[in-house]
């Protein structure tokens, strides 16, 4: 790994204030399991490095109008919070399911946003829960709904003087149901083939009032099914609108070709979950 | 291009020494330390050859910068002495042994989170510990065996 400066912030204000002056080459590290491999395999060379794990005040998870997740609380620590628990299980799910204990343990919500890898999970579920990050410079605050979050593979809407302080997760609509599912085909610490998260609501006449369709490992971002969503809110969810859904979602991804498997393979298979994500909260 | 101070103990010893800002704990450990049983293996934090328990919490040394350890409580394979390591030898919890402490430290963390196991949260919690001579009947069999004696 090529030499760098390290420094380790006592203060959200003294980050701040690193941030604020000297943003060029810098840049900030949470838990490290991203980033610690960009450096040692040369593909990123920062000449500076702001490691957050001093600030302890950014861990917190509370409930207040919804959920408030720290930054830097870990995937570990959210998948054992009772209050993510108590909010969706869904969402805590999501969390335990991410690639080993190990990494769970280490890894942060805040890095895990910020580093925008479009295969990730916790973003799909977020997305379905119509999350919003809360971002801080020394200049302003500043509230970015999730979906405005993501740009490109890689890359955030995030200023380079900007640290992600938390993500706010909203109350639910009345009788809610959330799920995620991924497809996993060959181990389970894997990335997602494709990762779905779906919520739907119906009132008392088994209308759909209320439909989020999220997913994962589909494009260059974690992205949203906006016409799929459309289509099922005033109706019923039978077996023919599901399958309707399933395949705007479908035509919303623009996955890649890897060894996952094909583009069209992908957009077909992203299909398949969303029905089944959507029969399980139906 | 910085160096740093950092303390912290490794299975209840207290280490305090300056490193610079690149150095791994995997290297740490290894090089700097003496403590060769953590092993380095894919380097990219999939294997779980390297795995060490950071404040009792299994983790990659081979992804923690060791200014990241500073002030915590480090456990490696070197500071086991438990009826797990017995369990491994009877059960046949090995072949070639390189993944061995590893597998030793991450099922030791759950151990001591999760006194009885089901075979379910044995499985999930060591997924991410890869025996390369497939021997994973053997280390369930072992793991399943320290917790009935616990």
């Amino acid at each position: 790994m090529r030499p760098f400066e390290y420094v380790e912030p006592e203060t959200l204000d003294e980050a701040l204030a690193l941030l604020a002056d000297d943003p060029e080459d810098t840049l900030v590290m949470a838990g490290g399991t991203a980033l610690v491999i960009l450096m040692k395999q040369d593909l990123i060379r920062p000449a500076r490095v702001i490691g957050l794990r001093k600030l302890s005040q950014l861990r917190a998870v509370d409930t207040a109008d919804g959920l408030r997740l720290g930054a830097l609380a870990t995937h570990g620590a959210l998948a054992r919070s009772a209050a993510v628990r108590a909010h969706e299980a869904a969402l805590a799910r999501t969390f335990a399911a991410v690639a080993t204990v190990r990494i769970r343990e280490q890894a942060t919500l805040g890095g895990n946003l910020a580093h925008a890898d479009p295969a990730q999970d916790p973003p799909v579920t977020l997305l379905a829960l119509d999350a919003t990050a809360v971002a801080m410079s020394k200049a302003r605050a500043r509230r970015i709904p999730l979906d405005a979050l993501f740009v490109d593979v890689f890359e955030t809407s995030l200023e380079p003087d900007e640290l992600l302080l938390r993500v706010e997760v909203p109350p639910l609509p009345a009788g809610a149901r959330a799920t995620f599912q991924k497809f996993l085909p060959t181990t389970h610490d894997d990335y997602a083939t494709v990762a779905v998260a779906t919520v739907v609501a119906t009132d008392a006449s088994g209308i759909c009032t209320h439909a989020r369709i999220a997913l994962g490992g589909a494009g260059p971002v974690p992205l949203r099914a906006y016409d799929a969503e459309r289509s099922l809110v005033g109706r019923r969810l039978d077996d023919g609108t599901i399958r309707e859904a399933a395949t705007l979602a479908a035509a919303a991804t623009d996955p890649i070709a890897d060894l996952r498997g094909s583009a069209a393979y992908k957009r077909a298979i992203a299909g398949v979950w969303t029905a089944r994500a959507l029969r399980e909260v139906a | 291009m910085s160096e740093h101070r950092i303390r912290f103990t490794l299975n209840g010893a207290p280490v305090d020494l300056n490193v610079p800002a690149e150095r791994l704990v995997v290297d740490l450990l290894r090089n700097d330390l003496g403590t060769t049983g953590t092993k380095d293996g894919c380097s990219v934090g999939v294997c779980g050859l390297c795995a060490i328990q950071v404040d009792g919490a299994p983790m990659s040394a081979c992804l923690l910068l060791a200014t990241q350890i500073d002030g915590t409580d480090i456990r490696t394979v070197e500071g086991l002495a438990s009826a797990l390591q017995e369990a491994f030898i009877t059960e046949g919890g090995f072949q070639c042994g390189i993944c061995t402490s590893g597998q030793l430290i991450t099922a030791d963390a759950l151990l001591r989170q999760n006194a009885r196991p089901s075979e379910a949260e044995v499985k999930d919690f060591m997924l991410g510990n890869l025996c390369r001579c497939t021997g994973y009947y053997g280390i369930g069999r072992a793991i399943a065996k320290a917790a009935g004696a616990r």
